[in-house]
């Protein structure tokens, strides 16, 4: 697509086997990079994004003008510190940001894939995404960090690539997509649906966009990214530019505002068969599957070093369920350290400022960094 | 650094895998992972602690030793570590025997409640022993099963539990703490 002509990416030519059974090759996967390579080419980090995430993960995003997604983790002298090391992100396959995605040309039909676009998975991804250690001739990353579905991607990237990465950062992330979280992205997925602008994924060639939907799906999950408690104290029922109750269905309080707000930017810079495809992906991921329910079997071959963060008030990847990450480690003796950040703001927590959460993040790189020194 | 976590550091041998349960603010650790062995870390139930150990670049896993002993396999680690806290489980004998399976060997660390000075404390002012090493009140105090270092050897008689003390001096009168390695 020519919004994204400038943008770093390379064309994959390697063919990758998907888990739906389809082989794509000559797929682009685009990317962005922080930081330089040193010498011996050691100082490589992997970073992984979340749902809506992508590849500018610092600085601004020069698509949609606005602030990276990990402005407060990522940068110079900062957690993940660019001065040190070099990052490397890129966007999801199935996104929307320059890598093969539904909104792309179907060479046959010389249409946009819509939904006739393959099914993609976590492991999906994590293959693909695995072609930019060869285009940058990194035999081991130093690192390899993600929250969310980036947290996923980290693990599913430990299990295919067992000696590939010195350490591997999970962040408020789970090893099994619960049947609530399915819920909630089927929620989303039907809000789209029911769009009738969705046209069954076919909207981009009748020039329509089904926004409303795709905003509404916004606005559930937004809920779910944040907490009661901070929900609470930010908004309580403070009303919106008003000074009392206007009877009607206006949004007459604050938070029902913010969320339309957050609808309404959000169509601006997702595409609605993306947020289909990788919320799909989400809910498909069980790293458990393949290895007879045994998450421990998934790490067995693993030597890569595991520091695991969750967040007291996140309820869509809860403690216990980042726990079960690291009860499967220790249970077969792997190194692996873990923390629960004490913080109102939700699952949301990792990608804002949080100090205990940033400083786990620095000291944990540091300390690693310095024994392969 | 406490006197006790010198003459525990130097228990454990070079270089070999360590867990220490209930590791504070990470004092120890520091100390071993610098100058006795890397492969050390450590459990701490203290949001606070699991902090100050993270800052010191230390391997912590934040959890609760009374329920997270168990997803670490049989013989995991040639030294467990347990420095002062036993007495604070609701169910130290679970504990025990937790560090005897993951451990091959086991230190263990008892505030003496058989000390002269706590014997006399009882014994002359009829109130609950106040000392150095057990510093708080009868009503906020985190002891829940104190024992004196006579108790605890004729629990792990009892139990067939080995007790190496052949570098330790101590006595129950005499030593206000005491230090054990134990083999099951």
């Amino acid at each position: 697509m020519n919004k994204f002509k400038d943008i770093k990416k390379i064309i994959v030519e390697k063919p990758l086997k998907l888990d739906c059974g389809q082989t794509i090759n000559n797929y682009p996967l685009a990317y962005e990079t922080y930081g330089k390579l040193n010498g011996d080419r050691s100082n490589a980090i992997m970073i992984f994004h979340a749902l809506t995430g992508d590849q500018f993960a610092s600085g601004i995003n020069p698509i949609t003008k606005k602030d990276g997604w990990w402005n407060y983790a990522l940068g110079p002298g900062k957690a993940i510190d660019t001065d040190k090391y070099f990052v490397i992100a890129s966007n999801v396959i199935g996104g929307c940001m320059g890598s093969f995605g539904p909104s792309d040309i179907n060479p046959d039909t010389k249409k946009p894939y819509g939904t006739n676009f393959p099914v993609i998975t976590i492991n999906d991804m994590v293959n693909a995404q695995y072609n930019l250690l060869d285009y940058f001739k990194i035999e081991k990353l130093f690192s390899v960090i993600g929250g969310s579905m980036g947290g996923m991607q980290v693990l599913q990237f430990v299990s295919n690539f067992p000696n590939k990465a010195l350490t591997a950062i999970p962040i408020a992330c789970t090893a099994s997509h619960s049947a609530q979280n399915i819920a909630l992205n089927e929620l989303g997925r039907q809000s789209i649906m029911a769009d009738r602008n969705w046209q069954d994924g076919f909207y981009e060639e009748q020039n329509k966009q089904p926004d409303k939907g795709l905003a509404v799906a916004r606005m559930a999950a937004h809920i779910t990214y944040l907490s009661k408690a901070g929900l609470q104290e930010k908004f309580g029922r403070k009303l919106q530019e008003r000074d009392d109750l206007k009877f009607s269905f206006d949004a007459d309080f604050q938070i029902e505002s913010y969320l339309r707000y957050q609808g309404s930017v959000f169509v601006d810079r997702f595409d609605a068969n993306s947020y289909l495809y990788i919320t799909r992906a989400m809910d498909y991921f069980d790293l458990t599957k393949k290895f007879g329910g045994n998450l421990s079997k998934a790490f067995e071959k693993s030597d890569t070093k595991f520091f695991i963060i969750s967040f007291t008030s996140d309820w869509l990847y809860p403690t216990s369920e980042n726990r079960d990450i690291v009860i499967a480690l220790n249970a077969i003796g792997k190194n692996v350290g873990f923390v629960e950040i004490s913080s109102d703001k939700g699952h949301d927590s990792f990608l804002l400022d949080v100090p205990d959460f940033l400083n786990t993040v620095k000291y944990f790189l540091n300390t690693s960094y310095k024994q392969i020194q | 650094m406490k006197k006790e976590f010198y003459n525990i550091a130097k228990l454990v041998t070079q270089n070999s895998k360590i867990l220490d349960v209930g590791c504070g603010n990470g004092e120890l650790m520091k100390y071993i992972t610098e100058n006795i062995s890397k492969d050390i870390r450590g459990i701490e139930l203290s949001k606070s602690n699991v902090q100050k150990c993270v800052e010191k670049g230390l391997t912590v896993i934040e959890g609760n030793a009374e329920k997270d002993l168990r997803q670490f396999p049989d013989s995991s680690f040639d030294f467990v570590i347990l420095s002062q806290t036993l007495q604070a489980f609701l169910d130290p004998e679970n504990v025990l025997n937790e560090l005897l399976r993951i451990g091959k060997k086991a230190i263990v660390s008892i505030p003496n409640f058989g000390h002269w000075k706590v014997r006399l404390h009882l014994l002359l002012k009829g109130t609950m022993p106040v000392t150095k090493n057990l510093p708080n009140e009868w009503y906020n105090t985190p002891n829940l099963h104190m024992c004196t270092i006579k108790d605890f050897e004729n629990y792990c008689k009892e139990r067939d539990i080995k007790i190496n003390i052949k570098n330790l001096k101590f006595h129950n009168f005499f030593s206000e703490l005491g230090i054990f390695i134990l083999e099951k």
